[in-house]
């Protein structure tokens, strides 16, 4: 008997012990983590850049990371310190960060809402709310979102996108014009609006245009029958726009395609697909990753094409072979003063992801751990 | 917090019921004069943990997931609300390897392999247990072999004692928030041989109570503090069922039916900016189910089951704002209903060699077909139909100190589609071993070991869900190896009346896991046999009956120490979580109950421990830490006979200390409520 009770007391106090160290804490922001990764750079013109962390959906994880060129310092997470008052910090799956005048401007998906921020500080001036954002584009004083939001109908899925204008000064909602199914992004030229419309929720009747806007009047023009599912689109200094169309992810392959913004027309198709690209000078910087039923895994690829002679020049940019490291590609940026290449690795979107620097000859610099999803980069000059 | 305040919050109502229970034994053995009474020899070979009889009944909790919590080992993944999802992992080997018999016949759901347990209510319920590997009998359906653990719920059977005729008994419970109970159950005697019973309840509540977000800065200022009210977790349900049951010369037979509809709130995520989501659910689960049992022989015994289930579950997602004067949507929109069909049939063979050799063959049969209408979906539905042919054989042998269960069962699949690519036909076969050792004669301590291998095939999402499910999935494979023992010590003249402990440690390793792969759309996963998790953990229960004079009393205790680490590799690459604690796998975890009756009182308390985990952002990095939570429930019961009836009432706290916690990150659980519960018993 006495045995008994003294087994009890060994194993009380065991489980008070155990107890006392596994009780609930406060719980504190989340602080940012600073890494020292390559070279500092003094004189840089381009003092760094953010990146927008996705955060997978329902997780509330998206976040902003800043990398400093000048330090050569990779920090996570400084949303969180810089709003600290901020209930449930910046969201739930970030889509977008710009850069334009002096501030900051992330698109929270999931969160339905703009933020927009002091682009030195990133703290907080103001949240827009607007339903199911996607994008961003600048021009003059006004930025524009696209959303995949729609007037409600009974059909599911069958709402027709639009895109809000947003004063940058008065930071107030301005006009909205509807375009496609799903738009994506949005490239400017000539005082006119291009819209990616993808029709994504509606599979296998995808959208398969680009809507045209008049910026003046805030009224679609013109549809560009393009391809199925658009997606990425940028502008180079001639005028010509490159979109990408994602294709069905079975049969029919993604692609690239050239509008002539003078013409309105499509005046090329690249016969090359692309998941993300990035304009940097006369060279459109991209990568492909698609899944391949034979390899039974993704076939990734990375090229440029030259936008003077709209072909492509090389199909491999990382020389030193490091890119067979990267699971997921899922950003792709480009110092615009050193012309160094950044790639984000998304893993499998559900663990931490990694950021790469490769020097502009393709050789990998460093490589870090950023946040769930690291995906949309903005340098700040 | 101050270290003291600490030990007061969370150690003293912890350590209280240290040693710990045998779950009010006679009441079962007073009910089991209704029924066929088998010996269990192989009882201690296997792990079980067993919740039955007024304990359960006392215990403060409503469904048959809150009960499971108590058991050790059991993870409930509980995404709060009343109308909340709750599932369960044992030795958090995933949802998929638990089996969960519903009064001997599997629960099945073949579209995605979770049931969802927070719908059983416990009004019914006459016992819950919990077998590790496999339950400790050869005399069962091929089905009830062939998962890695197996939870059976069983509902009370008529118990009609000292002549009664008819038993009603009629019941109504409330809640500090809104919620209203009203039940029945009815118990009749047709015949000499022959017993009915029909029960049925409602459940209505607007499912809102109160949670609270709060932040410290890094300088231990307020950063915020922010109490919301939880919304759309809203539910109204009804239950209804009915069985009889009847005594056969050498044998028995029962027939019941089920029904169930519910309409309710899917709460989401609470994320930043979007505190409240419109998707609902509406769900009907109908079934019926019968079993007979005869001893042809002395020697000879036959089963037969049979089941068919219809289920319809209707999701809506439609959540929309007000945009700029003009009433839009917000996410993507969903408006599907899903209909399953079910027919399974079962037969048990079992012959006694010796008094010491059995031997046992079962044949399962089971069809099931998924249907769809996915309003605005345009993409083709696979229509997916499946024939599956279970069998196993299993022997036993019992020489007093040594005991051996070897079992061997396979199933043959074949898919039908009518659009898209069909899944191969399978064939799998696994083994499992259990053995049980008693060194001494007069000292009732058991040893234990079994292996057992266990695959799982994927559901019809994972094979045909548009546009991510792949067809050519292989089944999940389980290896699980268990060592433990059972101590059982009988008192005599002490205030001690039984103490009795068990313990296991295992191992586990899970193969071609089904998980879904990325692919370069993060809107676009592909399933895959990529995943591979390996586990080990250690569990302890404990129980101990006493009494004090009058005052009759039991304890029961449980802890779980559990690994369970992730080692998926993707394109021969290891992720940044390689090695890494899978999501929501607490280290240590436990619970205890304390129970004590004296002359129609009964008062239980009751409390649960989930230590520190990670949430689903998986990596083991501070940021994707759990807070532990641990929440403690006080109920006081009074049965008070009057010359007609019998009138029960009962007054219960749960989450005493008001803890606002989450069991699944951003899901938050209620904080302390009061619940009122009356009965009439004719």
């Amino acid at each position: 008997m006495k045995k008994i009770f003294k087994i009890g007391l060994i194993l009380t106090t065991v489980f008070s012990i155990t107890l006392l160290h596994s009780c609930r804490e406060d719980e504190y922001i989340f602080g940012t983590e600073v890494a020292s990764r390559g070279e500092p750079n003094p004189d840089a013109k381009v003092l760094g850049f953010y990146m927008l962390n996705e955060g997978n959906m329902g997780m509330n994880r998206a976040s902003i990371d800043f990398y400093d060129f000048r330090a050569a310092q990779y920090k996570t997470d400084i949303y969180s310190e810089a709003n600290p008052n901020v209930v449930k910090e910046l969201g739930d799956v970030g889509n977008d960060i710009k850069i334009y005048g002096d501030k900051l401007y992330a698109v929270i998906n999931v969160s339905n809402k703009i933020e927009v921020m002091d682009k030195w500080t990133a703290k907080r001036i103001k949240v827009i709310d607007v339903p199911n954002c996607r994008y961003m584009a600048f021009h003059k004083d006004k930025a524009y979102i696209s959303s995949y939001a729609g007037k409600v109908s009974i059909d599911p899925n069958a709402e027709i996108g639009f895109v809000a204008e947003i004063d940058t000064v008065t930071l107030e909602l301005k006009r909205k014009v509807t375009v496609g199914y799903q738009p994506e992004e949005m490239v400017i030229a000539n005082d006119k609006l291009y819209v990616a419309n993808s029709g994504g929720y509606r599979v296998p009747n995808y959208d398969r245009t680009v809507s045209v806007i008049d910026l003046e009047t805030f009224e679609v023009i013109k549809t560009i029958d393009v391809a199925i599912n658009l997606h990425r689109m940028a502008i180079d200094k001639y005028g010509f726009i490159y979109v990408s169309s994602r294709g069905d992810y079975n049969k029919i392959p993604s692609n690239v395609y050239i509008i002539d913004s003078r013409t309105d027309e499509v005046v090329k198709n690249m016969n090359t697909g692309a998941s993300e690209f990035c304009m940097s000078g006369d060279s459109l910087y991209y990568y492909r990753v698609e899944w391949s039923w034979a390899a039974g895994g993704n076939a990734i690829n990375f090229g440029i094409i030259d936008t003077r002679t709209q072909e492509v020049i090389t199909d491999q940019i990382i020389k030193d072979g490091t890119e067979k490291d990267i699971m997921i590609p899922y950003g792709l940026a480009i110092n615009p003063e050193t012309k160094e290449i950044f790639v984000t690795d998304a893993q499998n979107y559900v663990v931490t992801g990694y950021v790469y620097c490769y020097s502009p000859d393709g050789y990998l610099k460093w490589k870090t751990k950023a946040g769930n999803i690291p995906a949309h980069f903005t340098f700040l000059e | 917090m101050q270290p003291l305040k600490k030990i007061i919050l969370c150690g003293c109502f912890g350590l209280l019921p240290l040693i710990s229970q045998a779950q009010s034994k006679l009441d079962s053995l007073q009910y089991l004069q209704e029924v066929v009474v088998t010996a269990k020899p192989f009882e201690a070979v296997i792990p079980v943990q067993t919740l039955s009889g007024d304990i359960l009944q006392t215990l403060s909790v409503h469904s048959v997931a809150d009960a499971l919590r108590y058991f050790s080992g059991i993870q409930v993944k509980d995404y709060g609300g009343l109308g909340g999802l709750k599932t369960i992992d044992v030795r958090n080997m995933g949802t998929h390897h638990v089996g969960v018999f519903y009064d001997g016949i599997e629960l099945n759901n073949a579209q995605n392999g979770t049931i969802d347990l927070g719908r059983f209510s416990l009004d019914d319920m006459e016992e819950l247990s919990l077998y590790n590997g496999q339950k400790s009998d050869i005399f069962q359906s091929a089905k009830d072999f062939s998962s890695a653990s197996t939870v059976y719920l069983r509902t009370k059977r008529p118990q009609l004692l000292d002549g009664k005729n008819t038993n009603l008994i009629v019941r109504y419970k409330t809640m500090s928030i809104n919620f209203n109970n009203p039940s029945f159950r009815f118990e009749q005697r047709l015949s000499p041989k022959v017993t009915m019973s029909a029960s049925g309840e409602m459940i209505k509540s607007n499912g809102r109570y109160k949670f609270r977000y709060k932040r410290r800065n890094l300088d231990n200022t307020l950063a915020y503090d922010t109490t919301a009210i939880r919304k759309n977790s809203d539910i109204e349900s009804y239950r209804f069922e009915t069985a009889l049951f009847g005594r056969l010369e050498d044998g028995g037979w029962d027939a019941k039916a089920y029904f169930y509809s519910s309409n309710r709130g899917a709460p989401g995520a609470i994320v930043a900016n979007k505190f409240e989501d419109g998707f609902r659910q509406k769900d009907y689960n109908i079934f019926a189910q019968g079993n007979y049992t005869k001893d042809f022989t002395d020697r000879y015994h036959f089963q037969f089951k049979g089941k068919y289930a219809f289920d319809k579950m209707h999701y809506i997602a439609r959540d929309v704002t007000d945009f700029m004067g003009e009433e839009t949507t917000q996410g993507a929109q969903f408006d599907d209903s899903y209909y399953q069909q079910e027919v399974y049939t079962s037969m048990i063979n079992m012959y006694n060699i010796t008094d010491w050799w059995d031997v046992s063959a079962s044949v399962d049969f089971q069809w099931n077909k998924l249907n769809a209408n996915r309003k605005g979906i345009n993409t083709p539905f696979s229509y997916p139909v499946r024939y599956t042919v279970l069998g196993a054989v299993a022997t036993s042998f019992n020489l007093n100190k040594f005991k051996a269960m070897v079992s061997v069962n396979g199933a043959f699949v074949h898919e039908k589609v009518k659009n898209n690519t069909k899944a191969p036909d399978k064939k799998e076969l696994s083994p499992a071993i259990f053995l049980g050792y008693k060194p001494f004669e007069d000292v009732d301590f058991n040893l234990r070991a079994f292996a057992k291998r266990v695959f799982r095939m994927p559901t019809f999402n994972d094979l045909y869900y548009a546009q991510v499910g792949y067809s050519n999935l292989k089944p999940e494979y389980m290896n699980q190896f268990n060592v433990g023992f059972t101590y059982s010590m009988p008192f005599e003249h002490t205030i001690f009346d039984q103490f009795t402990i068990q313990s296991d440690a295992y191992y586990t390793e899970t193969t071609d896991k089904i998980i879904a792969a990325p692919t370069g759309n993060l809107f676009r996963w592909m399933m895959s046999n990529i995943g591979k998790v390996k586990g080990k953990g250690v569990e302890a229960s404990a129980d101990l009956d006493f009494h004090f004079g009058p005052v009759n009393l039991n304890a029961h205790a449980s802890y779980a120490y559990t690994t369970q680490r992730d080692y998926t590799k993707i394109a021969g690459k290891p992720l940044s979580s390689y090695g890494d604690q899978i999501p929501y796998t607490p280290w240590h975890s436990g619970s205890s109950i304390v129970t004590a009756n004296y002359d129609g009182w009964h008062v239980n308390y009751s409390f649960i421990y989930v230590g520190k985990r990670y949430n689903g952002a998986f990596n083991n990095i501070p940021k994707n830490k759990v807070q532990p939570w641990y929440t403690h429930d006080i109920s006081l019961q009074k049965k008070i006979p009057f010359k007609h009836f019998k009138l029960t009432a009962a007054v219960e706290v749960n989450n005493l200390l008001n803890q606002h916690y989450e069991v699944i990150y951003n899901y938050p659980m209620p904080g302390r409520t009061f619940k009122f519960n009356i009965g009439i018993e004719l």
